[in-house]
């Protein structure tokens, strides 16, 4: 018998057989499912509609977040988080309120565990991969079902690993990372795929680096993105206080994998997508001198304590330029107070920055720094189709937090090595 | 409710960002003839929703992303991965699902597509997962 991915692994421990392989179709039990305010209005029509089926959902494990827009900009985006609201409360789940924090930043800090598998109706559910918790976005309709049945179906994907060798440079971080991956897939080079990234690289990388590689293995169309669970997986259950939910989780050695990419860390520079695709993706050097109007350090992807601590060092005894809008949205409430704690915030409001409240800021494009027309917008997020930050008529950069604020203490895309 | 959340308003803008005159002239019985990657980003299923509720029978593609492939079978909406280069603006189209024959009436083209995972099929020929769920009361596939 061949070995088995992680993917195989983490789906297969949630079936009734408990060993899959890939290419099989299974129904698995989900440990979490979850929504939020711009897909839960339709999530919570479609229970409605299935009032009658199931056992009823378990209250411990059905989460509602209000993260989308907050707080709300406009009387009908409040009405949507009010239905939202409303549900949970009154059928006893878990509701995440605004300002506590965008769902998938929320779903790694207290809930999912290394081995979990959870579903969510946003398409980077698969953060939690990055401690190695098999996670993947669906509709509302299949959420629905899930937290109504407390399982849903998967065809179990073929695995490309990603074989990461050396170690990435000072100022070359996780993001610079999965965006080069994105360049060597495309948009459409994982789709149904898990992407599972190993290798000298990631055995250094914190989770909190791992949790940004999973979550935009989306952009390359893949059902998840998975980091084994090893001793940085427990240090960072810890931090949060859940040490004993970590469990030692990898491939084995003869697992079979549809094909693997190797990437070197060593010899990766910051990289930068330009508009239009999360893959259209160029090292830095020939970026540089696009001059930016706004810079947003925020999102699921890129708002983690380290990309916090890389910021406020960066921009320490340094002010944005003048003509640039530094927009910082913390994932968290709890983000949000380490980063008061350790004077990070006071670092940025004193080099310029606007702080929001936390939650999907810019990156949704509904509230936090609605670019101009023309504007070009450097972000730390994920996205940077037309229109995603809330104006067709403007640009969307993407890179890492470090890169980010290069670009706002020069005004220009910036090599970040320069500064940290 | 937001415009999100207001599916017949929202379906006034259906694929407007392509072809700003799609919501206009689309109409019962057309098709939507894609290339690759169809449906690539997001997991709202606002985006198949508002392609049926403008009368599409089909959406016809090169590739899907997987989400809206998923979401578009979960709501009855047929997506159909087929050779789609053969297929002009205008042209007259019968689909054949079961059979897995696309007829191109004005080209006199048949175009063959591989049949749907049993899965796939077994939801979309009870018009959804919601009509699927509570006639079985389960997920019980094969």
């Amino acid at each position: 018998m061949t070995g088995k991915t992680l993917a195989e692994k983490l789906i297969g421990s949630h079936t009734a057989k408990g060993s899959v392989s890939a290419g099989e179709v299974v129904i698995v039990r989900v440990d979490y499912t979850f929504s939020h305010d711009a897909s839960g209005p339709l999530l919570i029509q479609q229970l409605n509609t299935l009032k009658n089926v199931g056992s009823g959902m378990d209250k411990n494990r059905t989460v509602f977040f209000i993260d989308h827009a907050v707080p709300s900009p406009i009387k009908e985006l409040s009405n949507d988080q009010a239905t939202v609201r409303n549900y949970a409360s009154s059928n006893g789940l878990i509701l995440s309120d605004a300002g506590n924090g965008i769902c998938h930043q929320v779903m790694a800090e207290d809930y999912a565990a290394p081995g979990d598998l959870l579903v969510g109706t946003d398409s980077h559910s698969c953060t939690s991969g990055g401690l190695c918790a098999f996670g993947t976005g669906m509709g509302a309709t299949d959420i629905a079902v899930a937290m109504k049945l407390g399982k849903t179906w998967l065809r179990v994907p073929e695995s490309v690993k990603m074989k990461i060798q050396g170690r990435l440079p000072r100022g070359v971080f996780a993001k610079d990372l999965i965006l080069k991956s994105l360049s060597i897939l495309g948009t459409d080079g994982a789709t149904y795929k898990s992407l599972e990234f190993d290798g000298p690289a990631i055995d250094e990388l914190e989770v909190y680096g791992r949790l940004t590689l999973a979550n935009m293995t989306v952009e390359a169309g893949a059902k998840t993105g998975l980091v084994k669970s090893d001793t940085r997986t427990k240090q960072y259950l810890k931090d949060f206080g859940r040490e004993q939910q970590w469990k030692e989780i990898h491939a084995d050695d003869d697992a079979s994998y549809e094909s693997e990419i190797a990437i070197n860390a060593s010899d990766l520079q910051p990289q930068v997508a330009f508009p239009g695709s999360p893959s259209n993706v160029k090292p830095v050097s020939e970026a540089k001198d696009v001059k930016v109007n706004e810079v947003f350090i925020g999102s699921c992807t890129n708002t983690r304590i380290e990309d916090m601590r890389t910021v406020a060092q960066i921009f320490r005894k340094r002010q944005k330029a003048k003509d640039v809008k530094l927009i910082v949205t913390p994932s968290s409430k709890r983000l949000y107070l380490k980063c008061l704690e350790e004077g990070i915030l006071e670092t940025l409001l004193e080099a310029g920055a606007i702080i929001t409240p936390p939650g999907c800021g810019v990156c949704y494009g509904a509230v936090g720094g609605i670019p101009a027309d023309n504007e070009v917008i450097f972000s730390s997020s994920n996205r940077n189709f037309t229109g995603r930050t809330g104006n067709p008529k403007a640009q969307t950069y993407l890179g890492s937090p470090a890169t980010a604020a290069a670009a706002a203490i020069t005004g220009y895309i910036t090599d970040p090595r320069e500064f940290v | 409710m937001s415009l999100r959340s207001n599916l017949p308003e929202l379906a006034k803008h259906t694929l407007e960002d392509a072809r700003k005159e799609f919501p206009s002239r689309v109409g019962k019985g057309d098709f939507v003839v894609a290339g690759k990657n169809f449906g690539m980003g997001s997991s709202r299923e606002h985006a198949p929703i508002v392609i049926k509720m403008c009368g599409v029978t089909a959406v016809l593609a090169q590739s899907f992303a997987r989400i809206f492939y998923r979401n578009a079978i979960n709501i009855g909406l047929p997506a159909i991965v087929c050779d789609t280069t053969a297929i002009d603006e205008g042209d007259e189209l019968e689909l054949h699902l079961s059979d897995g024959i696309l007829d191109n009436l004005t080209r006199k083209t048949k175009i063959r597509f591989p049949a749907m995972s049993s899965t796939m099929d077994a939801i979309l020929s009870e018009g959804g997962l919601i009509a699927y769920v509570e006639k079985h009361g389960d997920l019980v596939f094969s």
